[in-house]
C-alpha cells in the first residue's frame, strides 16, 4: 500500500483519514474483517461469561466436545451458502438453496432404498453411488432451471427462485410423499459424510472436511480464475461486464449451475449430518444460508464479497446458536441476535460502499 | 509520425442505413477514418452520431451498407467481433467494474492464465503478468499516477477512471480507438489529460474517432472535423479551413459546403 508518488489521489485522502476513515477503506478492501470481529467478540464475550464469571452452563463452551459439535453443526447451511454467496455475487438472490436441497436428498435416498410410500418405486433400490450421482445431477438440472428462467426470459432471480421454490417443495411431497427415511434404511455410502475422525482434541466429520475443501476450492475459483472475475464484473456492473466482451447471460446461467451442484453436494452432506432424508429438514435453510452471506460481509447489491467472509458468517450463527443456549437462554434471544446482525451487516455495507477518493 | 502516402482508409463506412421503427438513425451514411488521424464526429442530438459509432464498434448492425475496416469488408455481430478487427471504443458510460482493481479490468474480458497445467487445466490467472502489463501501458501513456495497480477502481477519480478506459483501449494493439464523449463528465484539468492522452494515442500511430460536443476540445486535437446532420454525412472540415461556428452552422444547416471545399482526403 505503500507510495512513493508525492500527490495521489489517495495520498490525499489519507492524509484527511480520521480513524472512522481509516475503518470504512479497510473495510472496503477486506469485507470478511467485519465478521472476523464480530466472531471474536462473541467469543471473548462467551468466554468471560462462561470461564470468569460462570454463566449457566457456559464453562462448557470451549470443552473440545463442544468444539466439535458446532464445527459439524456448520456443514449444511455452511455447504448451502457457498451456492448463495455465488448467486448474491452476480446481485442475485437464491430462495430455492432449500427446496432444491431437500428434493435432491429425498431423491437420492428414495432410489437407494426400497421403499413403498413413494411414487418412484419402479426407480428403486438403485446402487448407492448411482443414487447420489443422480441426486447430483438432479439438483444442477433444478439449478440450470433457475438459471435458464432467469437468463431466457429476463425474470428477476427474487422472482424466480420463489416459484421454484414452491415447486421443488411441492414435487417432493408429490413424488416422495413425504416420508421420512431413516439412516438405518440407507446403505452405508448414503451415510459417507457423517463418518467421524479425530483430530487432535477434536473430532471431525468427512462432510465438515468436504465443506472446507469447496471454500478453498471456490475461494480460488472466485478470485484465481477468469469465471471469478466475470462474477465479480457481472454483479458490479452488468452493462459495463458486456461492453467489456464477457457474455453476461452465460455467465449468469452458468452460476446458477454451479449453485446446483453445490446444492446436490449439500444434500448428500445433510443425509450423513441428519442420518436421515426427510423433507422436513432445515425449514429455515434459505433465510440462514442469506444471513450467513450478509454478515459475511458480502453485499447484496453484488459484486462485492469475499467467500471467506461468509464462513466466518456460517461460524457466528452457530456460535451465537450454541452461546445462547449454554448460557441458558430461550432460542427466541438467538432469533433477535440473529436479526440484529443482519440489519447492523447491511448497514454497515452501506457505509462501506461510500468509499470514493 | 506514421502518417501514410497511402490514401486507403483504416475504417470505411459506405451508405449506411438504419432505422428504428419509423425513426431514421442514419440514412446512406458514408464514413472515412483515414490512419493516424484524430477524426471528430460532431452533429446535433439525433443526428445519428450514436448510431454511426455503435455500428463500427458493433453494437448495432445497420440495416444495409457496407463497411471496411483496412478495405476488407466486415460484418459486426457483437462488439467483440470489432475488438477482434482491432477497434476498440470506449464509452460514454465508462465500461469499468468499480469494485475490480485496475489490471482486473484492463484485462477484463481477455485475462491472461497461467502458461502449462497450472493455466490449462486450473484456469489460473497470470495476475503477475497482468499486473506487469498493466503497469507497462498506464506507463506508456503517461497515466500511472494512480497508487497501485491493485487498487479498485472505484476509488479513482473521473479523470483516473477515464484514463483506465481509455489504456484499455489502446492496450491491445488495436488499430482504431472510439472515444465516445470522453471529457463529458470531466472537469478542466481532468478533460485536458485525456486530450492529452488522445494526443499520445495519435502519435503511437492510432487512429481515432472521437465524439465530442465541445467545439474548442474538437478543435483542439481533431485534424478533421465530420459533420453528422438528419443521418447523413454533411460536411468533413478542417479546423484550419472553418471556424467553430461555421461548424456549428453546418451542423444546424444554416450552411452547407460544396465537395470542393471539404476534406475528404487525409491531412496528415
Amino acid at each position: 500500500m505503500s507510495s512513493t508518488a508525492p500527490t495521489t489521489a489517495a495520498d490525499e485522502f489519507a492524509d484527511k483519514a480520521s480513524t472512522m476513515q481509516k475503518v470504512q477503506s479497510s473495510l472496503h478492501r477486506y469485507p470478511w474483517l467485519s465478521p472476523l470481529f464480530v466472531l471474536a467478540l462473541l467469543l471473548v464475550i462467551f468466554g468471560v461469561l462462561g470461564l470468569v464469571m460462570g454463566v449457566g452452563d457456559l464453562e462448557n463452551f470451549f470443552k473440545p466436545g463442544t468444539i466439535s459439535l458446532m464445527l459439524q453443526q456448520t456443514v449444511i447451511v455452511g455447504t448451502l451458502a457457498i451456492a448463495q454467496t455465488i448467486v448474491i455475487l452476480t446481485a442475485g438472490i437464491d430462495l430455492s438453496i432449500g427446496a432444491i436441497m431437500v428434493f435432491a436428498q429425498m431423491f437420492m435416498a428414495n432410489l437407494a432404498v426400497y421403499t413403498t410410500a413413494s411414487n418412484v418405486t419402479f426407480m428403486a433400490g438403485q446402487n448407492p453411488v448411482l443414487a447420489v450421482f443422480i441426486g447430483l445431477i438432479v439438483a444442477t438440472l433444478a439449478g440450470g432451471l433457475n438459471g435458464f428462467l432467469i437468463v431466457r426470459f429476463n425474470l428477476p432471480p427474487f422472482i424466480v427462485t420463489l416459484g421454484t421454490l414452491s415447486i421443488f417443495t411441492a414435487l417432493t411431497l408429490i413424488l416422495f410423499k413425504a416420508r421420512t427415511i431413516q439412516g438405518k434404511e440407507m446403505p452405508d455410502f448414503m451415510l459417507l459424510m457423517s463418518t467421524k475422525f479425530e483430530l487432535g482434541p477434536l473430532t471431525f466429520t468427512l462432510g465438515l472436511i468436504v465443506m472446507l475443501l469447496l471454500y478453498v476450492l471456490f475461494a480460488y475459483i472466485l478470485r484465481g480464475t477468469a469465471w471469478g472475475t466475470h462474477v465479480y464484473a457481472v454483479g458490479d456492473d452488468p452493462v459495463a461486464a458486456e461492453l467489456s466482451g464477457i457474455n453476461v447471460k452465460r455467465v449468469l446461467f452458468s452460476v446458477y449451475v454451479v449453485a446446483g451442484v453445490v446444492i446436490g453436494v449439500a444434500a448428500w452432506i445433510t443425509i450423513g449430518r441428519t442420518a436421515a432424508a426427510s423433507p422436513n429438514v432445515a425449514p429455515e435453510i434459505n433465510l440462514e444460508t442469506i444471513t450467513a452471506v450478509v454478515i459475511g460481509g458480502t453485499s447484496l447489491f453484488g459484486g462485492r464479497g469475499r467467500l471467506l467472509g461468509t464462513l466466518l458468517g456460517t461460524f457466528i450463527i452457530v456460535v451465537l446458536d450454541f452461546g445462547l443456549s449454554l448460557a441458558g437462554l430461550d432460542q427466541a434471544y438467538r432469533v433477535l441476535a440473529i436479526g440484529v446482525l443482519v440489519i447492523a451487516a447491511v448497514a454497515v455495507d452501506q457505509w462501506i460502499r461510500k468509499v470514493k477518493a | 509520425m506514421t502518417a501514410t502516402t497511402t490514401t486507403q482508409p483504416i475504417v470505411q463506412a459506405k451508405d449506411l442505413s438504419k432505422s428504428f421503427g419509423r425513426v431514421v438513425g442514419l440514412a446512406d451514411c458514408s464514413f472515412e477514418l483515414y490512419p493516424g488521424e484524430v477524426l471528430a464526429v460532431v452533429g446535433d442530438n439525433g443526428a445519428g452520431k450514436s448510431t454511426l459509432i455503435k455500428c463500427l464498434s458493433g453494437a448495432l448492425s445497420p440495416d444495409s451498407g457496407e463497411m471496411y475496416i483496412d478495405g476488407e469488408a466486415v460484418t459486426f455481430k457483437s462488439t467483440n467481433d470489432s475488438r477482434a478487427k482491432g477497434v476498440e471504443t470506449v464509452y460514454q458510460t465508462l465500461a469499468v467494474a468499480p469494485v475490480l482493481d485496475i489490471s482486473e479490468n484492463l484485462y477484463l474480458g481477455r485475462e491472461i492464465r497461467k502458461k502449462g497445467i497450472l493455466g490449462k487445466v486450473f484456469r489460473s490467472l497470470d495476475k503477475k503478468k497482468m499486473r506487469a502489463e498493466a503497469t507497462q501501458s498506464l506507463n506508456d501513456l503517461g497515466v500511472l499516477t494512480v497508487q497501485s495497480i491493485t487498487q479498485s477502481v472505484e476509488t479513482l477519480s473521473g479523470g483516473q477512471r477515464q484514463a483506465v478506459a481509455v489504456a484499455r483501449a489502446g492496450a491491445f494493439g488495436s488499430k482504431v480507438v472510439i472515444l465516445d464523449e470522453p471529457t463529458a463528465a470531466l472537469g478542466v484539468n481532468e478533460s485536458a489529460r485525456v486530450l492529452k492522452l488522445i494526443k499520445d494515442l495519435r502519435e503511437r500511430g492510432m487512429s481515432i474517432i472521437l465524439i465530442s460536443h465541445n467545439m474548442p476540445q474538437v478543435f483542439d486535437v481533431a485534424d478533421r472535423i465530420h459533420v453528422q446532420r438528419l443521418g447523413r454525412r454533411a460536411a468533413v472540415v478542417t479546423p484550419q479551413s472553418h471556424q467553430m461556428n461555421e461548424v456549428v452552422a453546418i451542423m444546424t444547416g444554416a450552411m452547407t459546403v460544396p465537395e470542393a471545399e471539404q476534406q475528404l482526403t487525409p491531412v496528415r
